[in-house]
């Protein structure tokens, strides 16, 4: 047993060290910048909490990262589920077509959508061809095309978790919830959606932590006129030089997304396997 | 004595996946309120025919019937067929008592005849005031009579178990057998069983059916079976059995000659089903009908000895290189290695056909 704990240290080592001094090092010493400020310790917060600007981001952001963990669960669940369906050829075609995205740069993606969204992009063509609409949608650079990209980028992040939940649903219940007289609709509401309900939350924490601190996707999107806590933080360090503030920014960040992951855990005991046999 | 619960008929029922054939074309008929075994080995057909009259699986050709109702075609919600799983599928996220009502609230009961039913169910398995626990905090034994509650409660026309034993102990098997017996007895629900343990469906069932390659070989109460099996399969499977070759000489009126080189000589055996002349068959010799002694035709030595409480079986090899197991009552005691002699009655022989 000691030998085993002694291995298992030595295989860690390596990797925790090189965080340890790359990575948590630096990140105290830039969360010690918050606490900097010439007019005492707690300045800086107490400058972005009391700004207007702050909130209506800050707001901006919890907005943005509640629609878009929606969105993406909506959009995720029927994928999820009929990947769940699938065999051989079909299934490699839809997990692959899942996973795809992933193989391309962020960047590159959110480029794609800008020339989508323009003014006379192929989508408002479409539209304006349909009859939808006489006038160019505004879809970029605002709070649309910020909510179509990130849907976008974060959907695998979604389908994923929904799918492994899915797959580990025993067929046999639906079976036997069938045989008990139970119509389709009453077994998809009293088996199947409880059943799911780990991988729906497990997905839906992932997209919205993610959503919190997403940068590249809503500054190309959204621009100024959509701005998003890491976008205002970003511009703290390369506009205005003003580190304590963006480390204080940093900090408030931290503490929403500690306090939501702690909820969530009392709410949902997703630690202890909910419906594990 | 027909009990609570509707016969059961297949007529012609087949069941194909692709080119597999699941299920041959059967007929099958059981009576109201009787409890049916289906024993054979994994893959015989067993559990495709249970899904085919629970409505899991729809039959490739021919048709089903419950009761004066064709159900052929007829979904499986709406069939009032009690399941129990051999995984017991029982719905994780739910407490004992949510399970066992789960077939009373999806038929939109109210919330105290629910409780009611759902309590006296709880009460026939012996887990009374077990339903508020959660199914994960139950024994093995304990899920297995929540999946039986939960079959039970919605007073199913037919009751079908898939092996639910299978995931039980020995020591535990054995008394869940017995409840489960007593529990037909009361209430003589119509019942299909299926197990690959032949001790289980001589303890439980009125009729046993043996299955092999999607086809029911023989069907028929377990002492029929076991005192005139159809074939060398169905010998071969109930009970323990020595079947040794053997050439058809003649045949008479319920009687055959036969030769076999195991035994060195021509042995006159009862056949209870006629023969075609150039069947292939096999002599059917139960270890316990044979017996030591001196004065008996065959010469054999003693390879082993197998002491089973109250009997001893013996290993025997005879001189043309066969085997053959002999029991008799513990008393006399025989040493391996040991040449001895054994004899027979010919009225305990039966000639069987070859499986095919």
């Amino acid at each position: 047993m000691r030998g085993d704990r002694l291995n298992a240290l030595l295989l860690i080592l390596p990797a925790t060290a090189f965080l340890l001094l790359w990575f948590v090092v630096p990140l105290c010493r830039l969360l010690a910048l918050a606490f900097t400020g010439e007019a005492g310790g707690f300045e800086s917060l107490w400058t972005l909490l009391s700004s207007n600007v702050y909130q209506r981001v800050l707001g901006n952001t919890m907005i943005v990262a509640v629609i878009v963990t929606l969105l993406t669960l909506v959009l995720a669940w029927p994928v999820a589920y009929v990947l769940t369906r699938l065999k051989g050829i079909g299934f490699m075609l839809m997990l692959y077509g899942v996973l795809f995205p992933f193989w391309i740069s962020v960047l590159v993606r959110t480029f794609s959508w800008m020339l989508l969204l323009e003014r006379n992009g192929p989508i408002n063509r479409f539209l304006m061809g349909l009859g939808v609409t006489d006038q160019p949608l505004a879809l970029l650079f605002n709070e649309t095309g910020v909510l179509i990209g990130m849907t976008h980028v974060l959907l695998p992040y979604a389908v994923l978790p929904l799918f492994s939940a899915m797959n580990r649903i025993d067929r046999r219940l639906l079976q036997a919830s069938d045989g008990l007289g139970a119509a389709p609709l009453d077994t998809f509401r009293r088996v199947y959606l409880p059943l799911s309900l780990p991988g729906l939350f497990g997905g839906g924490t992932f997209v919205f932590l993610l959503c919190l601190g997403f940068f590249i996707t809503p500054a190309l999107l959204g621009g100024a006129n959509a701005m998003t806590l890491s976008m205002l933080i970003s511009s703290f360090v390369t506009d205005r030089l003003a580190w304590s503030l963006a480390a204080a920014g940093s900090i408030i960040l931290l503490a929403i997304v500690l306090v939501l992951m702690g909820l969530a855990m009392r709410l949902l005991p997703l630690d202890k396997g909910m419906f594990a046999k | 004595m027909s009990g609570i619960g509707l016969p059961l008929r297949f007529d012609g029922a087949t069941k194909r996946y692709d080119e597999m054939v699941a299920l041959q074309p059967t007929d099958l008929s059981v009576e109201a309120g009787e409890f049916l075994t289906l024993l054979g080995p994994s893959g015989s057909g067993k559990t495709t025919l249970l899904n085919l009259i629970a409505g899991y699986a729809e039959p490739s050709g021919g048709s089903l019937w419950i009761g004066s109702r064709d159900v052929t075609r007829l979904a499986a919600r709406h069939r009032n067929i009690g399941m129990v799983f051999q995984s017991y599928a029982l719905f994780p996220h739910m407490t004992v008592a949510e399970n066992v009502g789960y077939g009373l609230a999806v038929r939109r009961l109210p919330g105290a005849e629910i409780a009611r039913r759902v309590e006296a169910a709880l009460q026939l398995v012996e887990l009374a005031g077990y339903g508020a626990r959660p199914i994960q905090n139950l024994s093995g034994g304990q899920q297995q009579r929540v999946a039986l509650a939960r079959a039970l409660v919605i007073e199913p026309d037919v009751l079908l178990m898939d092996e639910p034993l299978g995931a039980l102990d020995r020591q535990l098997r054995r008394n869940v057998q017995l409840e489960l017996r007593r529990l037909h007895e009361e209430h003589r629900r119509t019942t299909l069983y299926v197990t690959h343990d032949q001790e289980e469906a001589l303890i439980l069932s009125d009729r046993v059916a043996v299955m092999r390659n999607g086809r029911i070989e023989q069907i028929g109460k377990v002492a029929d079976l076991y005192a005139n099996p159809a074939n060398s399969f169905v010998a071969s499977f109930i009970g323990e059995s020595n079947l040794l070759d053997a050439k058809l000489v003649s045949q008479e009126a319920g009687r055959a000659l036969l030769e076999v080189p195991a035994l060195r000589q021509q042995v006159a055996a009862p056949s209870p089903s006629p023969l075609a002349s150039g069947q292939a068959v096999r002599l059917l010799i139960r270890p316990e009908h044979l017996f030591l002694d001196d004065a008996g035709p065959v010469q054999a030595t003693v390879t082993e000895v197998v002491y089973l409480g109250e009997l001893t079986a013996l290993r025997l090899q005879l001189p043309a290189g066969e085997q053959l197991w002999l029991r008799q009552l513990t008393g006399r005691t025989v040493a391996r290695g040991a040449t001895i002699r054994v004899n027979w009655q010919d009225e305990h022989l039966r000639v069987v056909p070859e499986a095919r």
